[in-house]
Protein backbone atom coordinates (compact mmCIF):
# COMPACT_ATOMS: atom_id res chain seq x y z
CA UNK A 1 0.00 0.00 0.00
CA UNK A 2 2.57 2.43 0.89
CA UNK A 3 4.79 1.25 -1.95
CA UNK A 4 1.92 2.05 -4.33
CA UNK A 5 1.40 5.58 -2.50
CA UNK A 6 4.94 6.37 -2.86
CA UNK A 7 4.89 5.67 -6.59
CA UNK A 8 1.93 7.29 -7.22
CA UNK A 9 0.76 7.25 -11.20
CA UNK A 10 1.85 10.35 -12.67
CA UNK A 11 -1.56 10.14 -14.00
CA UNK A 12 -3.41 10.72 -11.13
CA UNK A 13 -1.42 13.72 -10.24
CA UNK A 14 -2.15 15.08 -14.02
CA UNK A 15 -5.76 14.77 -13.36
CA UNK A 16 -6.01 16.13 -10.17
CA UNK A 17 -3.61 19.36 -11.40
CA UNK A 18 -6.36 19.40 -14.29
CA UNK A 19 -8.70 19.90 -11.96
CA UNK A 20 -7.31 22.43 -9.76
CA UNK A 21 -6.92 24.35 -12.86
CA UNK A 22 -10.54 23.55 -14.28
CA UNK A 23 -12.84 23.87 -11.49
CA UNK A 24 -11.39 27.13 -9.88
CA UNK A 25 -11.99 28.87 -13.51
CA UNK A 26 -15.42 27.94 -12.84
CA UNK A 27 -15.99 28.57 -9.29
CA UNK A 28 -14.48 32.27 -9.58
CA UNK A 29 -12.95 32.12 -6.30
CA UNK A 30 -11.50 35.93 -5.37
CA UNK A 31 -8.86 35.91 -2.51
CA UNK A 32 -7.64 39.49 -1.06
CA UNK A 33 -4.18 40.53 -2.87
CA UNK A 34 -1.96 42.70 -0.56
CA UNK A 35 0.60 44.71 -3.26
CA UNK A 36 4.35 44.03 -2.19
CA UNK A 37 6.72 47.17 -1.98
CA UNK A 38 8.58 46.11 -5.34
CA UNK A 39 5.27 46.13 -7.31
CA UNK A 40 3.95 49.12 -5.27
CA UNK A 41 7.91 50.83 -5.93
CA UNK A 42 6.71 50.70 -9.81
CA UNK A 43 3.24 52.27 -9.37
CA UNK A 44 4.30 54.79 -7.22
CA UNK A 45 7.10 55.79 -9.88
CA UNK A 46 4.50 55.66 -12.43
CA UNK A 47 2.62 58.08 -10.33
CA UNK A 48 5.25 60.54 -9.31
CA UNK A 49 6.34 61.22 -13.24
CA UNK A 50 4.55 64.54 -14.68
CA UNK A 51 2.53 64.51 -17.89
CA UNK A 52 4.13 64.12 -20.81
CA UNK A 53 7.31 62.31 -20.14
CA UNK A 54 8.51 59.23 -21.58
CA UNK A 55 9.03 56.14 -20.63
CA UNK A 56 9.99 52.71 -22.69
CA UNK A 57 8.29 49.47 -21.99
CA UNK A 58 10.38 46.16 -23.29
CA UNK A 59 8.02 43.51 -24.43
CA UNK A 60 10.88 40.81 -23.99
CA UNK A 61 8.58 37.66 -23.53
CA UNK A 62 6.93 35.15 -25.87
CA UNK A 63 3.80 33.41 -26.13
CA UNK A 64 5.19 30.79 -23.70
CA UNK A 65 5.33 33.64 -20.71
CA UNK A 66 1.73 35.06 -21.89
CA UNK A 67 -0.12 34.35 -19.46
CA UNK A 68 2.03 36.02 -16.64
CA UNK A 69 3.43 38.29 -18.38
CA UNK A 70 0.84 39.92 -20.65
CA UNK A 71 -1.54 40.98 -17.63
CA UNK A 72 1.38 42.68 -16.17
CA UNK A 73 2.00 44.57 -19.37
CA UNK A 74 -1.89 45.36 -19.75
CA UNK A 75 -2.24 46.91 -16.34
CA UNK A 76 1.11 49.30 -16.63
CA UNK A 77 -0.44 50.45 -20.07
CA UNK A 78 -3.33 51.09 -18.81
CA UNK A 79 -2.07 53.69 -15.96
CA UNK A 80 0.65 55.24 -17.74
CA UNK A 81 -2.24 56.07 -20.72
CA UNK A 82 -4.92 57.20 -17.49
CA UNK A 83 -1.65 59.14 -16.22
CA UNK A 84 -0.66 60.48 -19.77
CA UNK A 85 2.65 59.19 -19.87
CA UNK A 86 4.21 58.79 -23.11
CA UNK A 87 5.13 55.25 -23.72
CA UNK A 88 7.94 53.61 -26.26
CA UNK A 89 7.10 50.03 -26.62
CA UNK A 90 10.27 47.78 -27.94
CA UNK A 91 10.78 43.89 -27.94
CA UNK A 92 14.57 42.05 -28.14
CA UNK A 93 13.21 38.63 -28.88
CA UNK A 94 11.63 38.16 -32.32
CA UNK A 95 8.47 36.64 -30.52
CA UNK A 96 7.37 39.76 -28.76
CA UNK A 97 7.00 41.79 -31.23
CA UNK A 98 3.61 40.89 -32.89
CA UNK A 99 2.28 40.26 -29.41
CA UNK A 100 3.48 43.93 -28.38
CA UNK A 101 1.85 45.80 -30.85
CA UNK A 102 -1.68 44.08 -30.15
CA UNK A 103 -1.44 45.00 -26.74
CA UNK A 104 -0.28 48.14 -27.33
CA UNK A 105 -3.29 49.00 -29.40
CA UNK A 106 -5.32 47.15 -27.06
CA UNK A 107 -5.13 48.92 -24.37
CA UNK A 108 -4.83 52.31 -26.61
CA UNK A 109 -8.36 51.03 -28.02
CA UNK A 110 -9.63 50.85 -24.44
CA UNK A 111 -7.87 54.30 -22.88
CA UNK A 112 -8.43 56.74 -25.79
CA UNK A 113 -4.63 56.93 -26.36
CA UNK A 114 -3.51 58.15 -29.64
CA UNK A 115 -0.79 56.60 -31.75
CA UNK A 116 2.42 58.75 -32.51
CA UNK A 117 1.38 61.19 -29.72
CA UNK A 118 0.52 58.93 -26.27
CA UNK A 119 2.50 56.34 -27.66
CA UNK A 120 4.64 55.21 -29.99
CA UNK A 121 5.91 51.04 -31.12
CA UNK A 122 8.97 50.23 -32.21
CA UNK A 123 9.36 46.39 -32.94
CA UNK A 124 12.17 44.40 -32.66
CA UNK A 125 15.60 44.40 -33.69
CA UNK A 126 18.35 42.11 -33.48
CA UNK A 127 21.49 42.71 -31.65
CA UNK A 128 20.29 42.71 -27.78
CA UNK A 129 22.62 44.08 -25.93
CA UNK A 130 24.17 45.86 -29.24
CA UNK A 131 20.85 47.47 -29.51
CA UNK A 132 20.78 48.77 -26.02
CA UNK A 133 24.28 49.87 -25.78
CA UNK A 134 23.58 51.93 -29.30
CA UNK A 135 20.19 53.52 -27.75
CA UNK A 136 22.22 55.22 -25.24
CA UNK A 137 23.68 57.13 -27.97
CA UNK A 138 21.03 57.68 -29.97
CA UNK A 139 17.43 56.02 -30.55
CA UNK A 140 16.85 56.63 -34.02
CA UNK A 141 20.59 54.74 -35.29
CA UNK A 142 19.05 51.42 -34.07
CA UNK A 143 15.19 52.28 -34.82
CA UNK A 144 15.17 54.43 -38.30
CA UNK A 145 11.56 53.53 -38.47
CA UNK A 146 8.65 52.41 -36.23
CA UNK A 147 6.68 49.09 -36.27
CA UNK A 148 4.86 50.13 -39.14
CA UNK A 149 7.81 51.19 -41.12
CA UNK A 150 7.22 55.22 -40.48
CA UNK A 151 10.31 56.53 -40.15
CA UNK A 152 10.16 58.23 -36.33
CA UNK A 153 11.75 61.88 -37.93
CA UNK A 154 7.78 62.22 -39.05
CA UNK A 155 5.97 60.51 -35.69
CA UNK A 156 5.23 64.09 -33.56
CA UNK A 157 6.12 62.49 -30.06
CA UNK A 158 9.47 60.89 -31.23
CA UNK A 159 10.62 64.33 -32.01
CA UNK A 160 12.52 65.40 -28.67
CA UNK A 161 13.19 61.78 -27.72
CA UNK A 162 17.05 61.27 -28.74
CA UNK A 163 18.35 58.66 -26.13
CA UNK A 164 18.06 57.54 -22.80
CA UNK A 165 18.05 61.08 -21.63
CA UNK A 166 14.47 61.92 -22.48
CA UNK A 167 12.96 58.57 -21.26
CA UNK A 168 12.49 58.51 -17.05
CA UNK A 169 11.88 54.80 -16.85
CA UNK A 170 12.53 51.36 -18.58
CA UNK A 171 10.52 48.51 -17.79
CA UNK A 172 11.54 45.70 -19.02
CA UNK A 173 8.57 42.75 -18.89
CA UNK A 174 11.12 39.14 -19.16
CA UNK A 175 11.10 35.81 -19.60
CA UNK A 176 14.73 35.67 -20.22
CA UNK A 177 18.21 37.48 -19.52
CA UNK A 178 17.25 40.77 -20.94
CA UNK A 179 16.19 42.07 -17.72
CA UNK A 180 19.91 41.71 -17.16
CA UNK A 181 21.59 43.53 -20.02
CA UNK A 182 19.42 46.18 -19.50
CA UNK A 183 20.68 46.76 -16.08
CA UNK A 184 24.23 46.05 -17.55
CA UNK A 185 24.17 48.62 -20.70
CA UNK A 186 21.63 51.07 -19.58
CA UNK A 187 21.63 51.50 -16.22
CA UNK A 188 25.24 50.82 -15.50
CA UNK A 189 26.43 52.90 -18.55
CA UNK A 190 23.66 55.34 -18.89
CA UNK A 191 22.30 55.76 -15.39
CA UNK A 192 19.05 54.72 -16.75
CA UNK A 193 15.88 53.94 -14.19
CA UNK A 194 15.33 50.19 -14.68
CA UNK A 195 11.74 48.75 -13.51
CA UNK A 196 11.00 44.75 -14.48
CA UNK A 197 8.44 42.40 -14.50
CA UNK A 198 9.34 38.77 -14.77
CA UNK A 199 7.86 35.17 -14.73
CA UNK A 200 7.86 33.59 -11.57
CA UNK A 201 10.63 31.14 -12.16
CA UNK A 202 13.08 34.22 -12.47
CA UNK A 203 11.80 36.30 -9.49
CA UNK A 204 14.55 35.31 -7.34
CA UNK A 205 17.63 36.30 -9.43
CA UNK A 206 16.19 39.57 -9.56
CA UNK A 207 16.42 40.04 -5.49
CA UNK A 208 19.90 41.45 -5.23
CA UNK A 209 19.26 44.07 -8.19
CA UNK A 210 16.20 45.01 -6.18
CA UNK A 211 18.54 45.57 -3.17
CA UNK A 212 21.00 47.67 -5.00
CA UNK A 213 18.51 49.87 -6.43
CA UNK A 214 19.51 48.92 -10.15
CA UNK A 215 16.01 47.68 -9.73
CA UNK A 216 13.47 50.47 -8.77
CA UNK A 217 10.69 48.24 -8.93
CA UNK A 218 9.89 44.67 -9.24
CA UNK A 219 6.13 42.85 -10.21
CA UNK A 220 6.82 38.83 -9.64
CA UNK A 221 4.56 36.52 -12.31
CA UNK A 222 0.73 36.40 -12.13
CA UNK A 223 0.97 37.99 -8.44
CA UNK A 224 2.73 40.90 -9.65
CA UNK A 225 0.22 41.36 -12.23
CA UNK A 226 -2.73 40.83 -9.77
CA UNK A 227 -1.20 43.29 -7.45
CA UNK A 228 -0.69 46.16 -10.52
CA UNK A 229 -4.32 45.33 -11.14
CA UNK A 230 -5.57 46.20 -7.48
CA UNK A 231 -3.24 49.28 -7.67
CA UNK A 232 -5.10 50.47 -10.60
CA UNK A 233 -8.16 49.12 -9.15
CA UNK A 234 -9.14 47.47 -12.22
CA UNK A 235 -9.09 43.69 -11.58
CA UNK A 236 -8.59 41.90 -14.99
CA UNK A 237 -7.10 38.56 -15.92
CA UNK A 238 -4.18 38.34 -13.53
CA UNK A 239 -6.27 38.61 -10.93
CA UNK A 240 -8.92 35.72 -12.14
CA UNK A 241 -5.41 33.63 -12.53
CA UNK A 242 -4.05 34.22 -9.12
CA UNK A 243 -7.37 31.84 -7.54
CA UNK A 244 -6.62 29.25 -10.29
CA UNK A 245 -2.78 29.37 -9.29
CA UNK A 246 -3.48 29.37 -5.74
CA UNK A 247 -5.41 25.93 -5.51
CA UNK A 248 -2.55 24.47 -7.79
CA UNK A 249 -0.13 25.95 -5.81
CA UNK A 250 -1.98 24.55 -2.50
CA UNK A 251 -2.29 20.90 -4.42
CA UNK A 252 1.00 20.57 -5.23
CA UNK A 253 2.18 21.67 -1.53
CA UNK A 254 -0.08 18.86 -0.66
CA UNK A 255 1.07 16.35 -2.61
CA UNK A 256 4.97 16.83 -1.35
CA UNK A 257 3.44 17.12 1.90
CA UNK A 258 1.55 14.02 1.51
CA UNK A 259 4.81 12.45 -0.50
CA UNK A 260 6.77 13.17 2.45
CA UNK A 261 4.54 11.51 5.36
CA UNK A 262 3.83 8.31 3.45
CA UNK A 263 8.21 8.57 2.64
CA UNK A 264 8.88 8.87 6.87
CA UNK A 265 6.07 5.88 7.37
CA UNK A 266 7.61 3.74 4.93
CA UNK A 267 11.44 4.82 6.41
CA UNK A 268 10.92 4.20 10.11
CA UNK A 269 9.06 1.01 9.24
CA UNK A 270 12.42 0.02 7.07
CA UNK A 271 14.39 1.06 10.36
CA UNK A 272 12.49 -1.47 12.44
CA UNK B 1 43.67 30.61 -42.77
CA UNK B 2 40.32 29.71 -41.74
CA UNK B 3 41.08 29.74 -38.22
CA UNK B 4 44.52 32.72 -38.37
CA UNK B 5 41.84 35.39 -39.58
CA UNK B 6 39.27 35.14 -36.79
CA UNK B 7 41.62 34.76 -34.24
CA UNK B 8 43.42 37.53 -35.41
CA UNK B 9 39.92 39.56 -35.80
CA UNK B 10 39.09 38.43 -31.99
CA UNK B 11 42.19 40.10 -30.62
CA UNK B 12 42.20 43.22 -32.22
CA UNK B 13 38.69 44.29 -31.61
CA UNK B 14 38.91 42.74 -27.81
CA UNK B 15 41.90 45.03 -27.12
CA UNK B 16 39.94 47.84 -28.95
CA UNK B 17 37.37 47.62 -27.28
CA UNK B 18 38.65 46.81 -23.40
CA UNK B 19 41.13 49.59 -23.64
CA UNK B 20 38.24 52.53 -25.55
CA UNK B 21 35.78 50.91 -23.08
CA UNK B 22 37.64 52.64 -19.96
CA UNK B 23 38.76 56.13 -22.02
CA UNK B 24 36.74 58.95 -21.35
CA UNK B 25 38.90 60.16 -24.68
CA UNK B 26 36.02 61.47 -26.82
CA UNK B 27 37.84 59.53 -30.13
CA UNK B 28 37.06 56.36 -28.08
CA UNK B 29 33.74 57.42 -27.75
CA UNK B 30 33.24 57.33 -31.26
CA UNK B 31 35.22 54.10 -31.93
CA UNK B 32 32.81 52.64 -29.42
CA UNK B 33 30.10 53.95 -31.74
CA UNK B 34 31.53 53.01 -34.60
CA UNK B 35 32.59 49.09 -33.64
CA UNK B 36 28.36 48.91 -32.34
CA UNK B 37 26.91 50.19 -35.42
CA UNK B 38 28.86 46.95 -37.11
CA UNK B 39 27.85 44.70 -34.76
CA UNK B 40 24.18 45.91 -35.25
CA UNK B 41 24.93 45.34 -38.84
CA UNK B 42 26.31 42.00 -38.55
CA UNK B 43 23.69 40.25 -35.86
CA UNK B 44 21.02 39.69 -38.44
CA UNK B 45 23.10 37.53 -39.92
CA UNK B 46 23.11 35.19 -37.23
CA UNK B 47 19.45 34.84 -37.87
CA UNK B 48 19.96 33.90 -41.25
CA UNK B 49 22.71 31.56 -40.26
CA UNK B 50 20.34 30.03 -37.73
CA UNK B 51 17.66 29.52 -40.02
CA UNK B 52 20.46 27.84 -42.68
CA UNK B 53 21.10 25.67 -39.65
CA UNK B 54 17.67 24.93 -38.72
CA UNK B 55 17.22 23.91 -42.45
CA UNK B 56 20.00 21.53 -43.01
CA UNK B 57 19.74 19.64 -39.42
CA UNK B 58 16.27 18.91 -40.66
CA UNK B 59 17.19 18.19 -44.60
CA UNK B 60 19.89 15.72 -43.14
CA UNK B 61 16.95 14.14 -41.07
CA UNK B 62 14.87 13.44 -44.06
CA UNK B 63 17.58 11.99 -45.89
CA UNK B 64 18.63 9.61 -43.04
CA UNK B 65 15.21 8.94 -42.27
CA UNK B 66 16.21 9.54 -38.65
CA UNK B 67 13.56 9.27 -35.65
CA UNK B 68 10.36 10.95 -36.53
CA UNK B 69 11.79 12.48 -39.87
CA UNK B 70 8.02 12.80 -41.34
CA UNK B 71 7.89 16.01 -38.86
CA UNK B 72 10.74 17.58 -40.50
CA UNK B 73 8.43 18.42 -43.21
CA UNK B 74 5.86 20.12 -40.74
CA UNK B 75 9.13 22.39 -40.00
CA UNK B 76 9.48 22.97 -43.50
CA UNK B 77 5.91 24.02 -44.27
CA UNK B 78 5.97 25.97 -41.34
CA UNK B 79 9.13 28.20 -42.44
CA UNK B 80 7.96 28.16 -45.81
CA UNK B 81 4.56 29.64 -45.23
CA UNK B 82 5.82 32.73 -42.76
CA UNK B 83 8.46 33.57 -44.45
CA UNK B 84 6.28 33.54 -47.43
CA UNK B 85 3.77 35.67 -46.09
CA UNK B 86 6.16 37.38 -43.70
CA UNK B 87 8.72 39.04 -46.04
CA UNK B 88 6.74 40.38 -48.60
CA UNK B 89 3.56 41.28 -46.85
CA UNK B 90 5.31 42.40 -43.22
CA UNK B 91 4.36 41.53 -40.07
CA UNK B 92 1.56 43.41 -39.40
CA UNK B 93 -0.40 41.26 -42.45
CA UNK B 94 -4.00 39.53 -41.44
CA UNK B 95 -2.80 36.70 -42.71
CA UNK B 96 0.86 36.72 -40.37
CA UNK B 97 -0.96 37.89 -37.67
CA UNK B 98 -3.64 35.34 -37.80
CA UNK B 99 -1.33 32.88 -38.40
CA UNK B 100 1.28 33.86 -35.29
CA UNK B 101 -2.18 34.53 -33.22
CA UNK B 102 -3.84 31.30 -33.88
CA UNK B 103 -0.96 29.03 -34.92
CA UNK B 104 2.28 29.79 -33.12
CA UNK B 105 1.04 31.68 -29.89
CA UNK B 106 -1.34 28.53 -28.70
CA UNK B 107 1.28 25.71 -29.69
CA UNK B 108 4.06 27.75 -27.69
CA UNK B 109 2.04 28.47 -24.53
CA UNK B 110 0.59 24.50 -24.76
CA UNK B 111 4.46 23.39 -25.01
CA UNK B 112 4.43 25.63 -21.41
CA UNK B 113 1.57 24.98 -20.22
CA UNK B 114 2.61 21.15 -20.21
CA UNK B 115 5.58 22.06 -17.23
CA UNK B 116 2.83 22.44 -14.67
CA UNK B 117 1.85 19.00 -15.06
CA UNK B 118 5.02 17.39 -14.88
CA UNK B 119 6.64 19.98 -12.28
CA UNK B 120 3.59 18.95 -9.60
CA UNK B 121 4.39 14.92 -10.79
CA UNK B 122 8.29 15.65 -10.23
CA UNK B 123 7.67 17.75 -6.92
CA UNK B 124 5.61 14.45 -6.12
CA UNK B 125 8.48 12.07 -6.63
CA UNK B 126 11.56 14.02 -5.73
CA UNK B 127 11.12 16.97 -3.26
CA UNK B 128 11.63 14.06 -0.20
CA UNK B 129 13.05 14.99 3.67
CA UNK B 130 16.19 12.08 3.14
CA UNK B 131 18.81 14.64 4.49
CA UNK B 132 18.70 17.99 6.71
CA UNK B 133 19.44 20.02 3.26
CA UNK B 134 16.77 18.55 1.28
CA UNK B 135 14.72 19.16 3.75
CA UNK B 136 15.96 22.62 4.29
CA UNK B 137 15.19 23.19 0.53
CA UNK B 138 11.78 21.49 1.21
CA UNK B 139 10.34 23.53 3.61
CA UNK B 140 11.66 27.01 2.03
CA UNK B 141 9.96 25.61 -1.27
CA UNK B 142 6.90 24.80 0.34
CA UNK B 143 6.79 28.65 2.42
CA UNK B 144 7.96 30.37 -0.71
CA UNK B 145 5.08 27.99 -2.93
CA UNK B 146 2.35 29.04 -0.10
CA UNK B 147 3.37 32.84 0.23
CA UNK B 148 3.47 33.76 -3.43
CA UNK B 149 -0.23 32.72 -3.61
CA UNK B 150 -3.14 34.89 -1.90
CA UNK B 151 -4.63 31.42 -0.33
CA UNK B 152 -1.58 31.02 2.19
CA UNK B 153 -2.39 34.46 3.69
CA UNK B 154 -6.08 33.88 3.67
CA UNK B 155 -5.91 30.04 5.03
CA UNK B 156 -2.72 30.94 7.63
CA UNK B 157 -4.87 33.97 8.99
CA UNK B 158 -8.40 32.28 9.14
CA UNK B 159 -7.07 29.16 11.00
CA UNK B 160 -3.49 30.89 13.06
CA UNK B 161 -4.42 33.47 15.85
CA UNK B 162 -0.70 35.17 15.15
CA UNK B 163 1.10 36.57 12.79
CA UNK B 164 -1.06 38.42 10.19
CA UNK B 165 -0.04 37.20 6.91
CA UNK B 166 2.89 35.55 7.49
CA UNK B 167 3.46 32.96 4.53
CA UNK B 168 3.66 35.81 2.43
CA UNK B 169 6.16 37.60 4.63
CA UNK B 170 8.19 34.33 4.64
CA UNK B 171 8.62 34.18 1.22
CA UNK B 172 9.87 38.36 0.93
CA UNK B 173 12.51 37.45 3.80
CA UNK B 174 13.64 34.04 2.37
CA UNK B 175 13.85 36.04 -1.11
CA UNK B 176 15.42 38.95 0.08
CA UNK B 177 17.83 37.28 2.57
CA UNK B 178 19.16 34.08 2.37
CA UNK B 179 18.08 33.71 -1.89
CA UNK B 180 19.76 37.15 -2.62
CA UNK B 181 23.10 36.01 -0.67
CA UNK B 182 23.21 33.31 -2.63
CA UNK B 183 22.90 34.61 -5.84
CA UNK B 184 25.18 37.57 -5.66
CA UNK B 185 27.54 34.84 -4.87
CA UNK B 186 26.67 32.85 -8.29
CA UNK B 187 26.40 35.94 -9.79
CA UNK B 188 30.14 37.04 -8.81
CA UNK B 189 31.73 33.78 -9.18
CA UNK B 190 29.81 33.87 -12.79
CA UNK B 191 31.05 36.92 -14.01
CA UNK B 192 34.93 36.19 -12.82
CA UNK B 193 34.19 32.85 -15.03
CA UNK B 194 33.17 35.27 -17.63
CA UNK B 195 36.38 38.21 -17.35
CA UNK B 196 38.72 34.87 -17.29
CA UNK B 197 36.69 33.30 -20.63
CA UNK B 198 36.38 36.41 -22.22
CA UNK B 199 40.65 36.93 -21.49
CA UNK B 200 41.00 33.61 -22.86
CA UNK B 201 39.15 33.88 -26.11
CA UNK B 202 40.76 37.20 -26.66
CA UNK B 203 44.51 35.91 -26.33
CA UNK B 204 43.56 32.87 -28.44
CA UNK B 205 43.51 30.31 -25.64
CA UNK B 206 40.30 29.13 -25.74
CA UNK B 207 39.41 28.47 -29.70
CA UNK B 208 36.51 26.23 -29.18
CA UNK B 209 34.34 29.01 -30.94
CA UNK B 210 36.70 28.53 -34.31
CA UNK B 211 34.76 24.79 -34.86
CA UNK B 212 37.10 21.97 -36.36
CA UNK B 213 38.26 23.28 -39.24
CA UNK B 214 41.90 23.52 -40.04
CA UNK B 215 43.92 26.14 -41.50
Amino acid sequence: MLDKLMNLDRRIIFILVALGVIIPTFLEVNFPIVASQPTRNIYNRIESLPIGTSIIIAFDYGPGSMPELHPMAKAVLTHCFRKKVRVIGMTLITEGATLADEMMRDVAAATGAVYGEDYVYLGYRSGSELVLREMGNSINAVYESDYAETPLAEIPMMQDITNYEQINLVIDLASGETVESWILYANTRYNQEIAAGVTGVMVSQMYPYLQTKQLVGLMSGLLGAAEYEQLIEQPGTGTKGMSVQSFVHLLVAGLVIWGNIVFLIQRRRASD
Amino acid sequence: MRQRVPLVLCFLFGIIIMVVEFSPHPIAGKVTQEVQQWGLIISPFALVLAVATLVRIHWVRIRRRSEYWQYSFLVFFGLIIMVAIGIPFRQQHPVFVWLFDYVYAPMDATMFSLLAFFIASAAYRAFRARTLEATLLLVAALIVMIGNVPIGDFLWDKIMPFGDGFPSKARQWILETPNSAARRGIILGVSLGVISQSLRIILGIERSYLGSGGD
